[in-house]
């Protein structure tokens, strides 16, 4: 770690390491090892199934016939499959992988008791299994984001205490003055989390409500999955690792903390704006449109904060595989909220929903925000956890350009190919008739837009194998005398150079 | 902000705030809704003008002798539905008719009003859906036949060449014509195209029977006391 000293180790938030704290992180990175481990183990695992899972379904959206005759592959179940192995398998895998990790070095507290933290990594992984396999079989439950059989919510509720309790733990027996935006991030996602999903369950599945309050429970639950458990774990991330990896404490204390209660505020109103124009009561839905419109303080608070603490340092951050990731994740989540405030303006919606532009922001938020910043995270972390470095820049290289490449063509795609819809579903002639009279007419004209979505997945894909080889390599390399100590980076840094 | 607890105290009420609007508040608009008839009465029997929203059963109530609407989903219906769900239809294909001037849907066939939540208040699991890479099937009850319904599962190619929608011959079953009874009432026929090898025949297993029976049960074609057609 010597042959870097201002770029990578720098240890604490604002830049000054000493040997006391290092081997107190020391600590904390080697009681979290296990665990850790074990979580981001599972989550690639997941992600490279759940990728699949993806591109089996964007075939069969332009080949029906693919796969076409098998009840367990059809289009409706393998697309349940993909979502559920990518947010419940790989996103909160990877989160509970890192988030209490962070929690803990943050804290200065050991993670103490983690063979309980490893139980829960079971519990977990047998609970998404359980739920895919459900899915896969039919006991699949029509409600969008709640999709596992009800038989696997019990595991999925114990686990979220399992990890969130070690998380309030290390938070409150804390041994530092200062408390950091990241804490309260990590806090407030792990708080919200288990309320959300314990009461959707409860309203949705074991005492369903009346009528259409199951879509509005629906939605709540659906976009606060995004918007106070993703959202928040993956902006905590990039708060903890642009300042450590850059070695310049955040901009602006003050506006991280407008930054945080705004998002608290807003974001979990603007769920309902994925039913405008249904059959709801009319003032959900403007108090919906005003949450999804007032999103826009936060984000820009963030974006402005993340902005001025990296400018000035784009050479470094771009050597680096933790912060290019992350950069990417960040600069992501203005553009992704900013076209979402966009879209629940009632006329954008007009065109917008029900079409594949929705989809495209969907992934946009998840894949191309909250997933590349986790990227980024494990890149930081698994260094730290296993006492070695990345062995190959070059699989690195491929993952990022990959995915990253993969997830724009993507968004591009089925943003454009979605308005082209949108528009041409709503087309009328001036006596009033449809100008695409034929419904398949406007199918076929979504076709090279899916098509284009599969080969952006077929990249994702790619990406995903480099990092899974890169993740395995690692785990199973050897440690050597002589071995590389330094970070491995992508480009020569100012002082290397 | 250091203190568990008053950041705890923030993170509850920002989101009780949100479940009470969103979720509380409509629930209890909307827990009283019961099926109604196009028209309401007084006590007296006499027509109720105005826009009442609730029925009250003092005041104003359903019209003797007319039908209230929704009613609830039986028998073959009430499994086709579970079909629905399982294959995940609910993902491409929404279940509600926006107003007239929002979007097209009225223009498109879909529906004859706009749709609203007493449509619903009689369905244990409510799938508005968020998706139109097919059609609307808020009404679809009312566009096609049996038969229709049966080849478009079958091969939507039969029916609606260049669709993208997935095949469901898994619901189906080819078998060989029965010597002794000869051919069954339920095979479905089908294009020469897609016919059987000779001797054979395709029969919708009970699934597929549930699922067109769900489907051909899917309309809003009634009135209600807040919504009459055209709105």
């Amino acid at each position: 770690m010597s042959s870097n000293p201002s770029l990578l180790q720098s240890l604490s938030p604002t830049g000054d390491a000493d040997i006391s704290l290092k081997a107190r992180l020391g600590e904390v990175d080697a009681s979290m090892r296990k665990p850790a481990m074990l979580f981001l183990v599972s989550a690639v695992f997941w992600l490279l199934l759940g990728t699949v899972f993806a591109l089996v379904a964007a075939i069969k959206a332009t080949n029906p016939d693919f796969l076409g005759g098998t009840e367990w592959l059809t289009f409706g179940r393998v697309r349940s499959a993909h979502l559920n192995a990518m947010i419940f398998g790989w996103g909160n895998n990877v989160i509970f992988a890192v988030a209490p990790w962070i929690m803990g070095r943050l804290s200065r507290a050991r993670i103490r008791h983690t063979s309980i933290l490893l139980i829960a990594g079971i519990f977990w992984n047998i609970a998404v299994t359980v739920g895919i396999f459900g899915i896969l079989r039919g006991d699949m439950i029509g409600v969008e984001w709640l999709e596992m059989p009800s038989y696997a919510a019990p595991l999925i509720i114990i686990t979220y205490a399992l990890v969130g309790v070690w998380v309030i733990i290390a938070f409150r027996w804390r041994q530092t003055d200062h408390v950091y935006v990241s804490q309260w991030y990590l806090l407030a996602a792990f708080f919200w989390l288990p309320w959300l999903y314990t009461v959707a369950q409860i309203m949705l599945i074991f005492e369903p409500a009346t009528g259409v309050v199951q879509s509005l429970t629906n939605w709540w639950f659906a976009h606060n999955v995004l918007g106070l458990w993703l959202t928040p774990i993956a902006l905590g991330v990039a708060y903890y690792l642009i300042p450590k990896v850059l070695g310049r404490p955040i901009h602006s204390y003050y506006l991280s903390v407008v930054g945080f209660w705004a998002l608290a505020l807003f974001y979990n109103w603007a769920g309902v704006h994925h039913l405008i124009g249904g059959p709801v009561p009319a003032w959900v839905i403007s108090a919906g449109t005003v949450a999804s419109v007032m999103m826009v303080i936060p984000v820009l608070v963030v974006g402005i904060n993340h902005h001025l603490t990296v400018v000035g340092l784009h050479k470094e951050g771009w050597a680096s595989p933790t912060i290019r990731f992350v950069m990417f994740g960040a600069i992501n989540y203005t553009f992704v909220s900013l076209t979402g405030s966009l879209m629940a303006l009632r006329h954008v919606n007009e065109v917008t929903h029900f079409t594949h532009f929705t989809v495209g922001h969907a992934h946009h938020g998840v894949y191309a925000f909250f997933t590349m910043i986790m990227f980024g995270a494990v890149y930081y972390m698994m260094p730290r956890l296993l006492l070695r470095e990345w062995p190959n820049a070059f699989l690195i290289k491929v993952h990022w350009w990959m995915a990253g490449m993969g997830i724009l063509l993507m968004v591009v795609a089925l943003q454009v190919g979605g308005w082209i819809q949108g528009l041409q579903m709503n087309a009328l002639n001036e006596d009033g008739t449809p100008v695409y009279s034929s419904f398949i007419q406007i199918v076929e004209n979504t076709r090279p837009w899916l098509w284009l979505r599969s080969l952006s997945g077929l990249m994702i894909l790619i990406g995903h194998l480099a990092f899974g080889v890169n993740v395995f390599w690692m785990i199973f390399s050897r440690r050597r005398a002589g071995e590389q100590t330094a970070p491995t980076l992508l480009s020569p840094t100012t002082e290397q150079a | 902000m250091k203190s568990l607890p008053l950041i705890f105290l923030g993170v509850f009420f920002t989101l009780a705030f949100s479940w009470t609007g969103i979720v509380l508040t409509s629930q209890i608009q909307l827990k009283e809704f019961t099926p109604a008839t196009p028209d309401l009465v007084d006590s007296q029997d006499q027509p109720a003008p105005g826009g009442k929203y609730l029925v009250d059963g003092e005041t104003i109530k359903n019209t003797p002798g007319m039908t209230a609407n929704p009613q609830p989903l039986v028998g073959e219906a009430q499994r086709g539905k579970l079909v629905y769900q399982q294959m995940g239809c609910l993902y491409c294909h929404s279940q509600q008719v926006r107003r007239q001037g929002f979007g097209a849907d009225f223009e498109r066939g879909w529906g004859q009003r706009q749709s609203v939540p007493r449509d619903y208040i009689e369905q244990d699991r409510v799938m508005l859906g968020t998706m139109r890479t097919g059609p609307d099937l808020t009404n679809v009850g009312l566009r096609y036949s049996e038969l229709w319904q049966f080849q478009h599962l079958y091969d939507p190619q039969i029916t609606s060449p260049g669709s993208i929608m997935p095949p469901y011959g898994f619901l189906f079953e080819v078998r060989e014509i029965s010597p002794l009874t000869g051919p069954s009432a339920e095979a479905i026929e089908l294009p020469e195209a897609y016919q059987p090898p000779a001797g054979y025949e395709v029969v919708p297993s009970r699934r597929a029977k549930d699922l067109v029976a769900y489907l051909m049960s899917l309309h809003q074609d009634y009135e209600l006391p807040e919504i009459k057609f055209t709105q």
